[in-house]
């Protein structure tokens, strides 16, 4: 499966991913705060910079991520226009697209692995409280494994709805669809099983 | 044996909400414009109880945080939980766990009915207190104001409740022990 991390390499790409999220809530608690309009207008566009400095293939794949907000945008601006503080809204507008912006930038310059080891990081001191980070790990790479599978498994049953009815399929065929995932989870289980399970945890 | 099926069963759950998110050909009745995911939240908390069922919804929160495309549209990544829609995904398990608790609850009432009444409580009211409030947060409006953006959508949610109460019942009647809520 496709990750969201930039094909693009960038100078960011190797700097620790902690380092990288601590830094993001710090900003995104900074923009939060800062209830001033020049001041979000100079964030947005040092935001922009960033997604400009990697060139140009890299600053257009981040800004169609940021496309889905446009919306939001027109609401905003809409509204605000409406109410009479046309400028609130531009602070609004910029300060939402400034802190998607900036997560957004986390996610394309950080690969899976490396997040995935801040993630274990973070889980370890539950660890001692009986959380089984095995288990954590073990159901993520399912995920990752099953969700393809799924999804082309629930495709076929659709289609095979449509060789029979006129209709597309509705959600009536999510329920053969279930089945087998809950079938699915029942053999994996005894595959799990069969192969150890979670038995070595205890004995340790 | 346990520990096994669980965890089987949460992860096969959790690749369940991502991919009836990406089937394009499931189409939902009145031509709802969302997708089918926050149903598969609902039918994780009807099928598999309120702790698996949430721990289903927090492993594809987890999992789209860290930058797995398992949202429909191929979305996903830290963006989205500093986006206006992020109550509601950060929602997703709490709605998961919820609706897991009032099927829990209502042994008494036929599955179908106890499903559709978990799905209003657990999937659509939970759901949407913590989606109003990050509009709210996010958009810098009032909590009515934000309540008001989302008017539109709650029909649709609705619909969607329906549904999970009649899919669990016939799940329930092609595998009845598959119902962990009832088990």
């Amino acid at each position: 499966m496709i990750s969201l991390t930039s094909p693009v390499k960038t100078r960011a790409h190797g700097w620790p991913a902690g380092g990288k999220l601590l830094a993001l809530c710090v900003f995104s608690a900074a923009l939060f705060a800062a209830q001033d309009l020049w001041l979000q207008v100079g964030a947005a566009l040092g935001v922009l910079v960033l997604y400009a400095l990697p060139g140009q293939v890299f600053f257009w794949h981040g800004m169609r991520r940021l496309w889905p907000l446009w919306p939001f945008v027109v609401v905003l601006v809409a509204w605000h226009v409406v109410t009479g503080v046309p400028l609130e809204g531009a602070m609004i507008a910029l300060r939402m697209m400034s802190a998607v912006g900036l997560a957004n930038l986390v996610t394309m310059t950080t690969s899976l692995a490396d997040m995935m080891a801040v993630v274990n990081w973070l889980l370890r001191p539950f660890a001692r409280l009986g959380v089984n980070l095995r288990a954590i790990e073990l159901a993520a790479a399912m995920v990752i494994r099953f969700t393809p599978v799924l999804a082309q498994k629930g495709g076929a049953l659709a289609q095979s709805w449509r060789a029979r009815s006129a209709k597309r399929a509705g959600w009536r065929v999510i329920v053969p669809f279930m089945v087998m995932a809950l079938d699915d989870a029942d053999r994996v289980a005894e595959a799990l099983r069969a192969r150890g399970g979670f038995e070595v945890d205890k004995t340790r | 044996m346990r520990m096994e099926r669980n965890v089987a069963q949460i992860a096969l759950f959790t690749a369940l909400i991502a991919a009836l998110g990406l089937i394009p050909q499931l189409t939902l009745p009145f031509g709802v414009p969302i997708t089918a995911q926050s149903l598969g939240v609902m039918l994780c908390g009807t099928v598999l109880g309120a702790k698996r069922g949430g721990y289903a919804a927090l492993l594809f929160v987890g999992l789209v945080a860290i930058g797995l495309p398992l949202l429909a549209g191929g979305r996903g990544g830290l963006g989205l939980f500093t986006a206006p829609t992020a109550g509601f995904l950060i929602g997703f398990p709490i709605a998961a766990f919820v609706t897991g608790l009032v099927m829990e609850r209502l042994r008494g009432l036929p599955v179908g009915w106890a499903a559709g009444i978990a799905a209003v409580l657990g999937g659509v009211v939970t759901l949407y207190i913590f989606g109003i409030a990050g509009l709210a947060i996010v958009l810098g409006r009032s909590v009515i104001e934000a309540a008001l953006l989302v008017t539109a959508f709650i029909l649709g949610d609705l619909i969607k409740a329906v549904l999970a109460g009649l899919i669990t019942a016939a799940l329930f009647r092609a595998r009845p022990h598959s119902i962990l809520s009832r088990s």
